[in-house]
């Protein structure tokens, strides 16, 4: 750990020169769909991009007070992303549509809250208080689009959706972080135990029965949402998550090969079982085929006409037509990218992403917790998924599911939840790369603190 | 821990490798097989909104582009003389493709063929608009109106008018037309309603063979006996003094059926004939003893020879019926009737045209060509095609001896309603029954005999003889007139 060696640098210069970067590729790329689409300059172009400056600035304020040694490129990446697919969504906006400035608003709302959430938790090891009630509040997010009065009932073949007055809401994108947040919790505190009993059958030492417990529970959850949701995209996301985290606090290859397995058992029988997964592995397989074609695939290949249309250097913002392409600005963003900005400008977005996650696994070796470890890893690895699966799927590497894209495609809960991601990331990474913190945690109300994290990560692995 | 960390890492970016090979297939790899995947639409969407060419006749355009005013489609196509231009532009619609010279001359339309490749290179670098070349036809827009309005409303038929010298076409219509606006419409389900509408319409036929005079394949009738004739000059066995025989019905061996003579002239007042009489009046026994006295193949050969069944060279720009040139595999009442241009024998309004076309020019065909010149944006001629020999169909001396006959028809015999005072009309009508009381009605000819400015072919279809006769010939000789007096 280079950090502890040398002395601790803020570095957010660094991060306010980056944002700027960030803001003007955004920015840029909404100027650009406004010229080519011979859209005026109106007051709303400067009052949008003004929004999105100002509050990229005061993010970056709220880091210099609270979090000042945060990773400085996590923020700019985001930033960037996130205004790449505002401009974007604009772009694809007919006459009379919102939807660009909806996005807007939710990046302003998510912002907020990664802000509050940075401002209020101070420390991301308070979370591990709430190992619990994360838990109860995964399955209450869970089960809310499937108690009538409050689902918006099955949308597009998923029932994800709740309504709240007049708009859609979808809890699982929550539900992602708080199962993170069970997990770690659960993880760091139980690691020890499932370490070290067990039985050994060849090479693998496999877990006691009883030690199997959270990921007999994590694989129901999947299987669960995977039934009653018909949401495979979100059941594969939530088991990729535990098996990482899994895997990260036990450093045994048996429990990935365990739950590879699980997974495996439980797609296999799903597709064969539920006409939903069979559909979007026929869908995959048999895309070219005309009844498929008629039936399921036709959202996929006319993506896949659209980045075949963009080529090496794409059609230039504003100027192809991913318009013909269904859920153009949500599920299909990906394929609207690449095919206005080319292969170029698809794997500078991939690089992006890449760079992002591999700044939340910085942070995870950096910090000292293995709360803060565990959590780090498992966001981190969340997003990484989350854009394989999407991406895989938009480019027919893998079957199509309905993950969103993080911060590109439309859709309120998405953005929330992944700014949220944001802001824990930020504050992990805060202790990775800051002083050494030897300050005990406030004691919670009413309980004698108890938890506390000494870095004993240290004495065992130097 | 650390190490297990770095190792999921190393998992997310093997995922992020699969992402960037993914990616890399789609848009590089694998883009051309999606570019030409027949679901793709792109490349018609993307020409679709584009300024794309016009096609011009006399100086003013029946095919072009406009600005819509729409954003995101920024030119739409119109036809200002929809109908009686519908056969030869063709329509171009976003989703259900091209048709006529908007389909075949798309590469130059659009500003995508060999010789406009400098323009692009230019606009590339100036930031122009792409703008394709326009098209100038061969079209006299007087005479393709007049040939539309000659046929009546709700009458199925076809006029060919042609320069028989150059294979220029002059005019080429046929009812019943569409209009091409309704199927250019930028706003799909009006386009497919529209669409809708139009297929219920007998006689429309949207698909790429899209004029009736080049893509129908009609019973040609008594035209059909100047190819008899032809081919009994080129035998040799034959000469302009032969007498042949005329009887009012020709009988066959072993069955009751009796070829009979036309009832419309004057063939019953004569036992034989010589041919300048045969073709006066239209007998029929006459060539349907020329046919079984030289056999199938000779009159196969010398149908051949005038186009019937052959290729057009794609000179003209259309996509139009080849047929199967004179009928195989005939007994002796087929081969009889078939050499009067019934049972089984077709030919296509433009075939016929190119027939008389060869006869009215010392026996050579020409390649018949809509297109005069491609002019580049800035106005400057790209290409003119010039006239070309397509074919020998028969010698001088032949052609000469027909033109002859075919003169007296219009003079002398039953096509007199085409003479035209003070010019020597050439000419052969024609009625091909159909089996079901009505016929094909036609006329094909030229003028003047001796120095041919310009061929008319006319089919009149599912008439009754009187019709046909009034829609016919007389029309031939108001288009003569308004040809001539040019």
């Amino acid at each position: 750990m280079s950090q502890l060696s040398s002395t601790p640098k803020p570095r957010r210069n660094v991060e306010v020169a980056l944002l700027l970067l960030a803001l003007a590729v955004g920015i840029g790329a909404n100027m650009l769909v406004g010229v080519d689409q011979e859209k005026a300059f109106d007051s709303d172009f400067w009052f949008q991009s003004s929004l999105l400056a100002v509050a990229a600035l005061v993010f970056h304020g709220v880091l210099r007070f609270r979090a000042k040694y945060a990773d400085p490129v996590i923020l700019p990446l985001v930033v960037a992303l996130n205004g790449i697919g505002l401009a974007m969504i604009h772009r694809l906006d007919a006459p009379g549509d919102d939807t660009g400035n909806n996005q807007l608003r939710w990046t302003l709302i998510a912002m907020a809250v990664a802000i509050a959430v940075i401002w209020f938790l101070k420390d991301h090891r308070i979370l591990r208080r709430f190992t619990f009630i994360s838990l109860a509040a995964s399955a209450l997010l869970l089960l809310l689009p499937l108690i009538p009065g409050i689902s918006a009932g099955e949308i597009l073949g998923a029932r994800v959706w709740i309504r709240l007055g007049p708009m859609t809401f979808q809890p699982g994108e929550v539900a992602k972080i708080t199962l993170a947040i069970f997990f770690a919790g659960y993880l760091s505190s139980n690691r020890d135990l499932i370490l070290l009993a067990g039985r050994k059958i060849g090479p693998l030492q496999f877990p006691r029965f009883k030690d199997m417990g959270p990921m007999i529970t994590a694989w129901l959850v999947s299987i669960g949402v995977l039934i009653f949701q018909r949401d495979l995209g979100s059941s594969v996301l939530f088991f990729g998550l535990f098996i990482v985290m899994i895997y990260v606090a036990t450093s045994r290859i048996s429990w990935v090969v365990i739950g590879l397995a699980l997974i495996l058992g439980g797609g296999f029988v799903a597709s064969r079982v539920f006409s939903h997964v069979e559909q979007r592995i026929d869908g995959w397989l048999n895309a070219f085929t005309p009844e498929v074609y008629e039936n399921g695939s036709r959202q996929v290949i006319q993506g896949l006409f659209g980045m075949a249309n963009g080529g090496l250097v794409g059609t230039g913002l504003g100027q192809g037509r991913p318009d013909l392409v269904p859920f153009a600005n949500s599920d299909m963003i990906i394929a609207s990218l690449g095919e206005e900005l080319g292969l170029i400008g698809l794997f500078a977005i991939v690089l992006m992403y890449l760079l992002l996650f591999t700044r939340g696994f910085r942070a995870a070796l950096g910090t000292r917790d293995a709360f803060g470890k565990l959590l780090a890893c498992g966001l981190s690895f969340a997003v990484a998924l989350q854009c394989f699966v999407v991406i895989g799927g938009v480019t027919r590497l893998i079957p199509l599911t309905g993950l969103t894209t993080p911060f590109l495609a439309a859709g309120g809960s998405s953005l929330l939840a992944n700014w949220i991601i944001v802001g824990l990331l930020l504050m992990i990474s805060h202790t990775a790369r800051g002083p050494v913190d030897t300050t005990p945690l406030p004691p919670a109300k009413g309980t004698e603190s108890v938890g506390i994290d000494t870095p004993t990560e240290a004495v065992k692995h130097p | 821990m650390n190490q297990a960390i770095r190792h999921s890492w190393v998992a997310a970016v093997a995922m992020f490798a699969l992402i960037f090979g993914a990616i890399s297939y789609v848009q590089v790899v694998g883009a051309d097989e999606l570019e030409a995947n027949p679901w793709n639409q792109r490349a018609v969407l993307q020409n679709y909104c584009n300024d794309r060419g016009a096609i011009i006749v006399g100086g003013s355009p029946v095919a072009e582009s406009v600005e819509s005013g729409s954003e995101t489609c920024k030119f739409q196509r119109t036809y200002p003389q929809p109908e009686p231009y519908a056969g030869i532009t063709g329509y171009f619609s976003q989703n259900y493709g091209a048709t006529g010279l908007e389909q075949s001359m798309d590469q130059q339309l659009t500003g995508n063929s060999d010789q406009q490749f400098l323009d692009r290179v230019g606009q590339l670098f100036l930031g122009n608009q792409p703008k394709g070349a326009s098209v100038e036809l061969t079209i006299d827009p007087e005479i393709q109106r007049l040939a539309y309005d000659l046929i009546p409303d709700g009458q199925r038929g076809s006029i060919v008018v042609t320069n028989p010298k150059t294979g220029a076409i002059l005019a080429m219509v046929s009812k019943p037309s569409y209009n091409p606006n309704l199927v250019a419409t930028q706003n799909p389900d009006e386009e497919s309603a529209n669409i809708n509408e139009l297929v219920k319409i007998p006689g429309i036929n949207l698909n790429p063979n899209v004029s009736g005079p080049t893509g129908e394949l009609l019973a040609p009738g008594s035209v059909y006996k100047l190819v008899d004739t032809a081919a009994a000059l080129a035998s040799g066995k034959y000469n302009k003094d032969s007498e042949l025989p005329n009887p009012a019905e020709m009988s066959f061996d072993g069955i009751q059926y009796k070829l009979p003579n036309y009832a419309g002239g004057n063939c019953y007042t004569r036992n034989t004939a010589d041919f300048a009489f045969a073709l006066q009046q239209s007998c029929n026994t006459p060539f349907a003893s020329i046919a079984l006295d030289l056999g199938r193949d000779a009159i196969a050969e010398q149908a051949r020879k005038f186009g019937f069944g052959e290729d057009l060279g794609d000179q003209l720009k259309l996509g139009y019926a080849r047929g199967n040139g004179f009928p195989d595999n005939l007994d002796a009442p087929g081969l009889a009737q078939s050499a009067i241009g019934q049972r089984d024998t077709r030919a296509t309004p433009l075939q016929i045209a190119l027939m008389t076309a060869a006869i009215a020019n010392d026996g050579v065909q020409m390649r018949p060509t809509l297109i005069k010149a491609l002019r580049s944006p800035d106005l400057r001629v790209i290409e003119e095609p010039q006239p070309e020999q397509l074919r020998t169909s028969t010698t001088p001396d032949i052609a000469n001896q027909i033109t002859e006959w075919m003169v007296s028809a219009v003079s002398q015999g039953i096509a007199n309603r085409a003479a035209v005072p003070g010019v020597q009309v050439a000419g052969k009508t024609g009625t091909a029954e159909l089996g079901n009381g009505t016929n094909n009605s036609w006329f094909t000819g030229f003028a003047p005999a001796n120095n041919p400015q310009v061929g008319v072919t006319i089919v009149m279809e599912g008439v009754d003889i009187t019709t046909g006769a009034q829609l016919t010939s007389p029309n031939a000789k108001k288009i003569f007139e308004a040809v001539l007096n040019k």
